[in-house]
């Protein structure tokens, strides 16, 4: 009992045990979910799926976990960004034309001035919530809504493909390799990230300006600045993601890239056990919940249920991981409780 | 100190300011499109007519926007609104009466979920209507992924019932007599105009919502019920949102799953652009038509010079977002430095 | 109930985490009194008057009202209300964005046809704040206007409620000497009309000036009731502090005679803070404890704030050993060797979730930069260092500082301090809320720290810990610097003189 009690209070219990409870109910739906093959050189199967599009939920949650932590809100313009990021991308690489089979301009100058774009619109965000002190969800709204104007003007309203095949190496593989690139991109990310926030005091800085931003300010931390560097950084996570997608489909789809992805990342911060208030974070657990949306995303597809009627399940999943975390939850179940059993004890008595 | 003396506050600055950029934008449209017949009466009119959802919308974001909150689910909500209207009548074959009255209830029902959540459980409004947007745009995609046009009869009747206005008139040039014109769907907009604005500011409900955005611990400490007041706020709000949906229901007549995308930010931009602050506590329903008819006119300007994408009334939308808001954190700034 | 009781609480009990509140308290209002409820801070009466009030829920004993047979419960501000029970709570609870008639009326707004009656609402606002004798504007928004007007006006609302049993919870903590005096009649005027007034503040002249009835609590407990002319003030004190006055003076420092003025640490010259603290030259000596004495409000944490940084100051000069500092946010000062430990401690001092580790060294690490983490094993050994030096009680730690108690959390934020190894060290009340024992603890700090040459500058409202601790003294009042005191004149009388000021 004693055992348990210790399982289940670890941090990552919860997050595990949801990916454990996804990954049962994955196997019941499509049994053969964990069969592994390899299908034109590259491995293949149901599992390997998740974690290979799974990719972008996972960069984009490193990011939003940050963002989390340190403002206690969220940076909904993800989506956009990367359809911005990915407009830049292929504008740039396809010289304005609207499909082309070959590089018009060199593509690693254009995935820089893409990743740069992504930063700028990061820093936009981090300016008007650190700066001009904008509720997160107010300020990042703006390109939320505007983002897909942007990459639709960027684009002339045409979806720009660039047929290359090393255009689309980021999102599928490349040759000789078994494993899909955007994996290693991915581990690459958590890792880099992982390492920023250990080996520099940043993790803790920003979890003591998500804290309490006015007692940080008076031990000498710059609260504007780590805000307004999360939401940059933000930016950064949602420029790869929007690179791995554009190159998945070798174009710039402004009204696709990124759809509905914020509202998975910041279930992937929720289900990780993150409190959405701010504060103490952990990113492996933000890293599970993705591979865990990942999953209930991959599941719901295989159960036919079409891209945008899953937002459904998944706002409700939302709504319940966020009332299970109100404090104001346990107070009312508590006052329930207390009035039955008072009504049971005078029922006992008379 | 016989005569209260009316100071002009930092607040209802940013209302003449948009009062004003309304005007000069207008008049600007009629001096430039002048040929293309911008000055019209019937232009005007206009305006009320492709926006009279865009109002109702505007004046519940506004109620919620005052109680220091925000309701990022409308769009989606008018989106759904619309397809269970064309699903019910066309599909199912209910009358129009029907469908309406349903659609009202389901946003009745839509808004208590949401203020419940936030006001009992004090989520994030945030986090409770963006879930809300999610949820209300897949039931649309769940409910039929094609588009579904409506053709009830008495539902058409409703979106096509020209009122003339006996004013504004002019000959043209086959020696006809125009009248100028409007749908009953101005209306409503209207009158809801007028109910909320007499509800905000001539009784308890009202007067508690502001209460509650100027400082939610002094609510609670004089007595108020903030978080029943919070509740009804949000299920007024997403009545007004099923009811915008309806009214933008008469305009579109079917129901799709992109439809009304991005109206949120519309919405919260028509509000905030009339003065309402972020923060809470300071708003006026008055304010807000001025913003939805500011944004109506961008729309006119780029409908008018013919060459640009659609895309840029949001883009010109949200820019103008950020320029209130950036104006709104000065003003607050300053009202803070001027305190000390 | 006795006749002429309008209010009984009994047997009242109420626990926070690790924190018992209230242990069966006792308190009895009669009609017709202004009965103070007194004792330090952390006695126990804020948390006695939101369980009146229905702010916080208690969890065992019963509270009567005249008027009802049965017990009450109020489960909110609003029950409450309608129980015939009103408050004014310190911190001024009004809406700023609502006109001065609303904020009297809301929620009880007079109506016609159904709709809010705004001309009679102002009517009978003015008439209202006029039978006060405060004169303003009813529709003009509240934010417009001064703290002491609120306070006024929300007492004015309160007063209207016609409430049976009205509450002023440090009503005066902002109000200069005429405002209070007013206050006062208002308060007589009541009381005569058979209103029970329950009377909480510092001031133990008010308690003098006002109050029929004392009821003093200690640590959560009932210490007694009593008579204000069957309890003389040092009485009073004494059972506020639970200790003899015999006790307390016994640790005023020895040999501090032989303290001298070291060098000159810090110095400013013009400093100020628009709005907050008036244009004032100080000088700081190395190895003094200089305190700030005046009233709350008076502007002594406001002039500590502006030579930190904490508000950043908008005139004047700041001399760090001579040499000048411009301080654009509180790095910089702490970069010159400063170190402040913030009167509010919940909300400026503690990061709550953070362990006591990562409370300890976060200071100095902000100080080293981001780039140069110190090692987990450094921050172990300095966290186990002032856990030890300072005996920080906590189960290890790793434990949140949240979970500890409010004495041990402060010797934490002053460990973090410590670890910096400031020059200047700023102490802004750091021994409110804290036990007797954490207190004297922090005091000998204090005077140890001096005795090693830091210049250390003390704060609090307790005249008592002042003259103990502090080598000489500052002088604020309304937001200025009005003098200096140097030790030979620290009497509690020459304070009280230099605080009050004027021509008295």
């Amino acid at each position: 009992m004693e055992n348990i009690k210790k399982l289940t209070s670890k941090r990552l219990f919860m997050p595990l045990f949801c990916l454990a409870v996804m990954l049962i109910a994955a196997v019941i739906a499509s049994p053969d979910f964990f069969k592994i093959g390899i299908q034109n050189g590259v491995l293949y199967g149901r599992i390997i799926d998740v974690v290979n599009r799974g990719s972008e939920v996972v960069i984009l949650a490193v990011g939003m976990t940050l963002v989390v932590s340190a403002s206690a809100g969220t940076d909904i313009s993800v989506g956009a960004v990367m359809a911005v990021v990915a407009a830049v991308a292929c504008a740039f690489t396809a010289g304005g034309q609207q499909s082309v089979n070959e590089y018009i301009r060199n593509p690693f100058l254009g995935a820089l001035l893409a990743v740069l774009v992504g930063i700028l619109c990061g820093c936009f965000n981090g300016f008007l919530v650190a700066r001009l002190k904008i509720q997160p969800m107010v300020a990042t709204l703006i390109l939320f809504t505007a983002g897909r104007g942007i990459a639709q003007l960027l684009t002339n309203g045409q979806i720009t493909y660039v047929r290359v095949e090393s255009y689309k190496m980021l999102g599928s593989s490349i040759p000789g390799v078994p494993v899909p690139t955007s994996i290693f991109v991915t581990v690459l990310m958590v890792v880099l990230t992982m390492l920023l926030l250990k080996k520099t005091a940043m993790g803790m800085y920003i979890e003591a300006v998500g804290i309490n931003s006015r007692a940080a300010r008076l031990v000498g931390l710059k609260s504007t600045m780590i805000i307004f560097l999360v939401y940059a950084f933000s930016g950064f996570c949602a420029s790869i993601a929007g690179l791995i997608n554009s190159s998945r489909i070798y174009s710039a789809d402004a009204n696709n890239i990124g759809l509905n992805l914020e509202l998975d990342a910041i279930l992937a911060v929720a289900l990780g056990g993150n409190s959405l208030a701010g504060g103490k974070f952990s990113l492996l657990g933000s890293v599970i919940g993705a591979y865990t949306i990942q999953t209930l995303t991959t599941t719901l597809y295989a159960g036919s249920v079409s891209s945008d009627q899953i937002p459904v399940y998944k706002a409700i999943v939302v709504v319940i991981i966020v009332s299970l975390q109100s404090p104001e939850l346990g107070k009312l179940v508590r006052r329930l409780k207390a009035k039955f059993s008072a009504r049971a004890g005078k029922g006992a008595v008379s | 100190m016989k005569k209260e003396r009316r100071k002009l506050d930092g607040n209802s600055f940013l209302l003449v300011i948009t009062i004003v950029l309304f005007l000069v934008m207008y008049a600007a449209g009629c001096i430039l499109f002048k040929t293309q017949g911008f000055a019209k009466t019937q232009n005007f009119l206009n305006l009320f007519i492709s926006n009279a959802g865009l109002i109702v919308i505007a004046v519940g974001m506004t109620i919620v926007m005052i109680t220091g909150g925000i309701d990022i689910s409308v769009g989606s909500v008018v989106a759904m609104v619309c397809m269970i209207l064309a699903w019910t009548m066309e599909m199912a074959g209910w009358g129009a009466i029907w469908s309406t009255v349903f659609v009202l209830a389901i946003g009745l029902v839509f808004g208590f979920v949401q203020g419940w959540l936030v006001a009992y459980l004090k989520i994030q409004p945030f986090i409770v209507t963006l879930a809300g947007m999610f949820f209300a745009r897949g039931m649309t995609a769940v409910i039929s992924k094609e588009m579904i046009s409506i053709k009830n009869e008495m539902f058409l009747s409703w979106a096509q019932c020209k009122i003339y206005l006996p004013f504004g008139g002019y000959i043209n040039k086959k020696g006809m007599l125009i009248k100028p014109y409007i749908y009953p769907s101005v209306i409503i907009a209207i009158l809801v105009l007028i109910a909320v604005f007499l509800v905000l500011k001539y009784t308890k409900f009202g007067r508690s919502i502001y209460a509650i955005g100027g400082n939610e611990q002094s609510a609670l400490m004089m007595g108020l019920n903030v978080k029943r007041t919070k509740l009804k706020a949000y299920m007024l709000e997403g009545f007004l949102a099923s009811l915008g949906g309806f009214l933008f229901c008469l305009n579109t007549c079917s129901g799709f799953v992109e439809q009304a995308k991005g109206l949120e930010m519309d919405a919260i931009a028509s509000s905030v652009i009339g003065g309402t602050l972020l923060t809470g506590g300071v708003g006026n329903v008055i304010g807000s038509l001025f913003g939805v008819l500011i944004k109506g006119t961008i729309e006119a300007f780029i409908t008018f010079q013919g060459t640009l994408s659609s895309w840029w009334t949001r883009i010109t939308i949200a820019a103008m977002l950020c320029f209130f808001i950036v104006l709104q954190s000065i003003f607050a700034a300053a009202k803070e430095k001027n305190k000390k | 109930m006795e006749q002429d009781v309008v209010l009984t609480m009994r047997d009242i009990s109420k626990n926070f985490p690790g924190v018992k509140a209230l242990q069966n308290v006792d308190f009895t209002l009669r009609k017709g009194e202004i009965h103070a409820l007194m004792g330090e801070n952390g006695a126990g009466k804020s948390t006695l008057i939101k369980v009146l009030t229905g702010v916080e829920e208690f969890e065992s004993g019963e509270i009567r009202i005249e008027g009802t047979d049965t017990a009450i419960i109020n489960r909110s501000p609003q029950e409450a209300q309608a129980n015939g029970i009103s408050t004014v709570y310190q911190e001024v609870n009004l809406c700023p964005n609502l006109s001065v008639a609303e904020n009297l009326y809301i929620g009880r707004e007079p109506k016609r046809a159904g709709m809010i009656d705004w001309r009679t609402m102002k009517k009978r606002s003015r008439e209202l704040l006029e039978g006060l004798d405060i004169h303003i504007d009813v529709s003009v928004a509240v934010e417009n206007y001064s703290i002491a007007i609120q306070q006024m006006l929300a007492i004015a609302r309160a007063v209207d409620m016609s409430a049976k049993v009205l509450i002023l919870d440090e009503p005066t903590s902002s109000l200069d000497d005429g405002e209070v005096e007013k206050l006062f009649g208002l308060m007589r005027k009541l009381r005569d009309q058979g209103v029970g007034i329950i009377f909480v503040t510092h001031f133990l002249e008010q308690v003098y000036a006002v109050c029929d009835r004392i009821t003093v609590l200690r640590n959560g407990a009932l210490v007694g009731e009593y008579k204000v002319e069957e309890l003389p003030r040092v009485q009073l004190v004494a059972k506020m502090m639970g200790k003899d006055f015999d006790d307390l003076a016994a640790i005023k420092k020895e040999g501090s005679e032989k303290r001298i003025k070291g060098e000159v640490a810090i110095s400013a010259k013009k400093l100020g803070h628009k709005g907050t603290i008036r244009p004032f030259d100080l000088d700081i000596h190395k190895g003094e404890v200089i305190g700030l004495t005046g009233l709350l409000g008076s502007g002594r944490s406001e002039l500590a704030r502006s030579i930190y940084g904490a508000d950043k100051p908008d005139m004047g000069e700041l001399f760090v050993k001579g040499k000048k500092l411009l301080v654009g946010a509180p790095l910089d000062a702490m970069m010159a060797g400063m170190a402040y430990l913030p009167e509010n401690r919940k909300e400026e001092g503690i990061i709550s979730d953070l362990s006591v580790r990562e409370n300890i060294i976060i200071a100095l690490q902000a100080k080293r930069g981001l780039f140069h983490l110190l090692s987990r094993k450094e921050q172990e050994e300095f966290t186990d260092k002032y856990i030890d030096v300072l005996q920080i009680k906590t189960a290890d730690r790793e434990t949140p500082i949240r979970q500890l108690s409010g004495g041990n959390q402060q010797k934490v934020i002053l460990g973090r301090w410590l670890l910096t190894n400031p020059d200047f060290l700023i102490l802004d009340e750091p021994t409110r809320g804290i036990d007797i024992g954490t207190k004297t603890e922090i005091q000998k700090l204090v005077l140890q720290l001096a005795e090693q040459g830091m210049a250390v500058m003390f704060i609090s409202s307790e005249i008592e810990e002042m003259i103990r601790t502090c080598s000489r003294m500052a002088v604020l009042r309304d937001g200025a610097k009005v003098g200096e005191l140097e030790e030979s004149e620290l009497h509690q009388n020459s304070i009280m003189k230099a605080i009050a000021g004027g021509g008295n």
